[in-house]
């Protein structure tokens, strides 16, 4: 049984001039466990849309999102605010680290609505990505490269099955891109998450095995392209 | 343990804010609490004063002024009544002990009041207290210009026993009004905290005979204190309507505190003008809580949609604001207890200059409780508004940038 599923996932938002547009338009897409899988499509297509979908940030208009066995749609918000805690880790392009916060206290809030904060694995995590001697600085102190690998400390902190990255290396330039993404990949592969990354860098999409244009799985942007 | 961990950050984020908003609920409440605690204090002991006396006679006039001059030292006299008057209130087989007072002549703005021995030696001022003075010193003799000096008049005046002084006329310190008698202090009185430590007490024939003053009243009194024997309450009705309905030439103070009741009731309306001040700043304040937390929701929307992100429920993000509100009222509060000591201390100073009645700045009031109780609950309502703002949060519009 694969990881995820989803099957006829629709989401339509309205224009500001009134008219509707469907940004994403999924009739089948499938991740297994474990898999790594990077989506290639461009600004606009509607990549990040489809991951707040099944982040369940996002409540699809219609169709069926099936997460380690839970049908998303089929739950109440609190319900899949529940299972993003715990299931999913997120990591964005803009990092979203809360400024006010040390390192530290960005992966413990990581876990608090998840598994419930563990100071030790927060320490432990963010040893792993080798910020160790930096658990008190806020993000202002750090570098962006530095930045992101709390935000990938922190979508780790539940030990999440599935690890959603939107342009996680957009804001890197290509040295630290490279190497946060590598982590990214190496820290999914030792805790058993699969990992599904949108990008539309062919740098880092050229390190992927497996990688799906998202026209190919999102009717949607199909015919925008037609448009 | 997670909300609070978001709230304190946030207070602390936001800590200016925190600190101007905290600061207005604290001076709103330490205002609310004072102005309530001085109003009960204040009527409760000065209707309580009584110098261990039932009623006060004096000169056809003002019961208030008459009580006021005699028994809080303050205000002028209403006038002047005869010795005789005095030997036939004091012979009344009701009354268990009459004292004479004479008024007119001060040192240095401090009040000398002339009277007997009896003051001292058989007046109880509350129960079971006598006007004492302080060893080694004594009370003056009647014969002679000798001055016991309240404790608070002595310790602002500099006086001991030992210490001489020249009166001067009248109840406003002029020093061109100086009498040439001097007198000399014989002793201190213990504190007592009521009107009498801020009086300088010498014999009665002092005043009525002092140079300057018309000899023809050189036998008047000012004021008679008057204590009714136990058990004859009857005697004061009667005395009510012998001096205050029957005669016209004599004003029968009687009882003291409800007296002063009606000088309260007659206050009643700057008591609650005050009232409505507090409140009105109260409201203010808690109008600032809404202000600052509103108006910084533009800058949180992206924190709460980060929260949100992370697994952070609708009714969490919610009740943080809601928290944070209460919270900013709380830790205003508890500056509030500060603001109310500072304030009481400073008006129980200036009551006790100004009457000697000495007011308890750690005396508890039920406003202790209830204003804090209010405004914090005021303050996390004052959060409802942003907090609705934070659960609409949408989450998705506020995790840019999106592709």
């Amino acid at each position: 049984m694969p990881l995820l599923e989803i099957s006829n996932l629709k989401k339509t938002f309205t224009a500001p001039d009134g008219t509707e547009q469907t940004v994403v338009n999924v009739k089948s897409f499938t991740l297994a466990r474990k898999a790594q899988v990077a989506l290639e499509g461009e600004s606009g297509s509607g990549k990040t849309t489809f991951l707040h979908l099944i982040a369940g940030i996002l409540k699809p208009d219609s169709g069926r999102i099936v997460l380690s066995g839970q049908e998303m749609s089929a739950l109440n918000e609190p319900a899949r605010d529940r299972l993003r805690a715990t299931t999913i880790g997120y990591i964005f392009q803009s990092f979203n680290l809360l400024q006010g916060y040390t390192c530290l206290e960005n992966v413990l809030l990581g876990m608090s609505f998840g598994a419930g904060a563990n100071r030790g694995h927060s320490q432990k995590l963010l040893k792993r990505v080798g910020l160790g001697h930096r658990l008190d600085h806020y993000p202002r102190q750090l570098s962006t490269g530095q930045q992101q690998r709390v935000a990938v400390a922190r979508a780790l902190a539940n030990s999440p099955k599935l690890v959603l990255a939107d342009e996680p290396t957009g804001n890197l330039d290509h040295k630290n891109a490279r190497e946060s993404l590598a982590l990214i990949r190496e820290a999914c592969r030792e805790d058993g998450a699969a990992l599904l990354l949108v990008s539309h860098s062919r740098e880092v999409l050229a390190q992927f095995d497996n990688i799906q244009p998202f026209s190919r799985i999102n009717a949607a942007s199909r015919e925008e392209a037609r448009v | 343990m997670t909300i609070w961990r978001i709230v304190f950050k946030s207070l602390r984020q936001h800590a200016l804010s925190t600190v101007v908003t905290a600061l207005c609920i604290a001076l709103a409440g330490g205002l609310l609490m004072s102005v309530w605690s001085v109003k009960e204090q204040s009527q409760a002991t000065f209707t309580g004063v009584n110098a261990g006396f039932d009623a006060v006679l004096g000169a056809r006039g003002s019961k208030l002024q008459l009580v006021l001059n005699a028994i809080f030292h303050l205000e002028s006299s209403p006038g002047n009544l005869s010795w005789s008057d005095f030997l036939d209130v004091r012979n009344n087989p009701s009354v268990e002990l009459a004292v004479p007072l004479a008024v007119g002549d001060n040192y240095r703005g401090y009040r000398l009041v002339g009277t007997t021995v009896d003051l001292f030696n058989r007046a109880e001022y509350a129960k079971g207290k006598h006007f004492t003075v302080i060893p080694p010193g004594r009370l003056f003799e009647p014969t002679l210009r000798e001055a016991v000096a309240g404790s608070f008049a002595a310790r602002k005046l500099g006086l001991k026993p030992g210490d001489t002084f020249h009166p001067f006329h009248g109840l406003i310190f002029d020093e061109k009004n100086q009498h040439s008698e001097t007198y000399v202090v014989v002793g201190i009185l213990e504190p007592s905290n009521t009107p009498a430590d801020r009086v300088l007490w010498i014999p009665l024939a002092g005043i009525q005979k002092m140079t300057g003053h018309d000899p023809h009243a050189a036998t008047d009194v000012s004021a008679v204190l008057v204590k009714l024997k136990e058990g004859s309450a009857i005697a004061g009705f009667q005395m009510d309507m012998m001096y205050n309905k029957q005669g016209n030439r004599l004003t029968f103070a009687w009882p003291i505190g409800t007296v002063m009741a009606e000088l309260f009731d007659k206050l009643g309306w700057f008591d609650r003008v005050l009232g409505l001040v507090a409140y009105l700043v109260a409201l203010v304040a808690t109008a600032s809580i809404l202000a600052g937390i509103y108006n910084s929701m533009n800058e949180r929307r992206r924190e709460i949609a980060i929260l949100r992100a992370l697994g952070a429920r609708r009714m969490t993000v919610f009740s943080a604001i809601l928290l944070e509100a209460a919270a900013i009222a709380a830790v205003g509060m508890a500056m509030g207890f500060i603001c109310y000591g500072i304030i009481l201390v400073i008006v129980a100073g200036l009551i006790r200059a100004q009457t000697g009645v000495v007011l308890d700045p750690l005396k508890f009031n039920p406003v202790l409780l209830w204003a804090p109780g209010m405004l914090v609950t005021l303050g996390g309502l004052a959060g409802l508004v942003p907090a609705v703002k934070a659960y609409r949060t949408d989450v998705a519009e506020h995790l840019a940038p999106t592709s």
